[in-house]
């Protein structure tokens, strides 16, 4: 029975301590082409089930990213004046509307083909930025970049640029308007209802 | 204009005190209230006659016409292109960009066809508003166009310069019989919806990811622009992307930066961004000062790490 326990174990963890070996480019390469796969075999996906394609992307997708660090970096400065509950609340409503916001541009990627770029970087980097392109019919390819920082686990992707544009940006700008506005509550109230918003037209 | 950034210069020392006032200033955007106004009826005109246009189109046509008609419009565009990478100095892409209209006029049935695509002549994205930029021209304040969208003080005279020059309106301008007149505006409206259908999936998601729909087109506006004008390496965000800086340390830094200016300096920030400079705030000096207390600040920052998750 022990022995049987351990070779669980084993097999359990096996997959975690392989993790920490993948290199940043070979982990977005393999885990975007397992989930454009399934996509293109899902017919429910394809169809539009909002609710599938969250699922496929909190379960696939999701483990790669450092929400923690994306939130405080989208909060710049103010991240620092936040509390400790409200720097959760915060990475919690933010997580869940780019997870939506994500599986919404997923399903209209799904008839494009991406180009992996070589990874520039050094051995010991700790830091890198993995290159992609979105080719398209007729138009210019559409860059993606993310950007990665090897954690204890493994390498975690904090930012996403499409066509230079970075996700965290994008948010600074906004959250800053927003604290400025109305506090740090301010912010956390506008992400509820934003989210609370999506969910009803979800339903619909 | 002096009295008044005065007072916003005020308004930002009293950050926390001043939440009634509404929208924080960007310095990029002086004339938000104008531009918002036409943002708002930009967006009411998309949704009551725009868009519905694009998504019927998209409905009723089969995706390879609709490749068809890109590359037919991007192959007139090409020329321009090529242009602009000549006055940009940059020859190589310029020589592509004309072979591309080279052989998709020919080769490609007048255009329809992409073959310059695969037989690896790149597509690339110039317009005048980039060459004014390379050149050395600032964006100037932010501008929303009346039905064109988002733009610069810069990139609405490189636009107008664009219109003209584009091939459909160029080489049919001249035309002296009347149904002419009509097919290039057929042309025009085509080439219209046909660019606003590609760009469904992109609203689409714009839709769901903004809190505030004006300030993240702004921001995604500017960031775009700037690495269009890089031809896709932009100077690294000194922020997001500043390798080798502790975050916490930057931070820490930043925040400290914050309090001396109230809040103006903010590296990163829009002003930076703007001008491709190196930020230098306000009061230098005192800056500066603060900064001089190296071993305090260490100390801090080092406090700050080990406290990191």
């Amino acid at each position: 029975m022990q022995r049987f326990l351990f070779a669980l174990a084993v097999l359990l963890f096996a997959p975690f301590a392989n993790a920490q070996e993948i290199a940043p480019d070979a982990l977005v390469k393999s885990v975007s082409q397992e989930v454009l796969e399934i996509i293109r075999k899902d017919r429910d996906i394809q169809s539009g089930n909002t609710r599938k394609t969250i699922d496929l992307v909190e379960t696939k997708v999701l483990p790669h990213f450092d929400f923690v660090r994306m939130t405080a970096l989208a909060m710049g400065p103010n991240w620092r004046r936040a509390t400790p509950d409200q720097q959760k609340v915060l990475t919690d409503q933010f997580r869940v509307l780019l997870v939506r916001t994500y599986s919404t541009a997923l399903s209209s990627y799904k008839n494009h083909t991406i180009d992996y770029k070589p990874l520039r970087a050094q051995p010991g980097d700790t830091d890198v930025v993995v290159k992609s392109e979105v080719k398209q019919p007729g138009q210019q390819a559409v860059t993606i970049d993310y950007s990665m920082e090897k954690t204890a686990a493994s390498w975690k992707v904090y930012d996403v640029a499409v066509g230079g544009v970075s996700l965290v940006t994008t948010y600074r700008d906004t959250f800053t308007n927003e604290v400025r506005q109305g506090g740090i509550d301010g912010l956390i109230k506008s992400l509820n209802e934003k989210n609370r918003q999506l969910e009803t037209a979800e339903k619909k | 204009m002096i009295r008044c950034l005065a007072a916003l210069a005020a308004a930002a020392l009293l950050a926390s005190g001043c939440a009634t006032t509404g929208g924080a200033p960007d310095p990029r955007d002086p004339w938000e209230g104008g531009n918002r106004a036409i943002f708002e009826f930009n967006d009411g005109l998309d949704r009551a006659l725009i868009r519905p246009t694009a998504e019927a189109y998209r409905f009723v046509t089969p995706q390879i016409v609709r490749t068809g008609v890109t590359n037919f419009f991007g192959n007139l565009q090409d020329i321009w292109i090529g242009t602009n990478q000549l006055l940009q100095g940059k020859i190589e892409l310029w020589v592509n960009d004309w072979a591309r209209v080279l052989f998709n006029t020919t080769f490609g049935l007048g255009g329809v066809l992409d073959i310059a695509s695969e037989m690896r002549l790149e597509k690339h994205d110039e317009d005048f508003g980039q060459t004014l930029a390379v050149w050395g021209a600032p964006f100037g304040p932010y501008v929303v166009l009346p039905v064109f969208g988002p733009s610069s003080v810069r990139d609405t005279a490189g636009f107008a310069v664009d219109f003209y020059m584009y091939p459909t309106f160029w080489i049919l301008r001249n035309a002296r019989p009347e149904h002419w007149v009509s097919w290039r505006n057929s042309l025009a409206g085509l080439a219209f919806v046909n660019s606003r259908a590609n760009a469904l999936a992109v609203t689409d998601v714009l839709e769901q990811a903004a809190l505030d729909r004006y300030a993240y087109v702004r921001s995604a506006f500017f960031q775009r622009r700037l690495n269009q004008i890089y031809d896709g390496n932009p100077p690294p965000a000194p922020r997001s992307a500043a390798p080798g800086i502790p975050t916490k340390a930057a931070a820490q830094l930043l925040e400290l930066l914050d309090a001396v200016d109230g809040g103006r300096a903010d590296a990163g920030g829009p002003a930076s961004r703007e001008t491709f400079e190196p930020r230098v705030p306000m009061n230098y000096d005192a800056v500066l000062a603060a900064a001089n207390r190296p071993a305090q600040l260490v100390a801090k920052a080092g406090e700050a790490d080990r406290q990191e998750p």
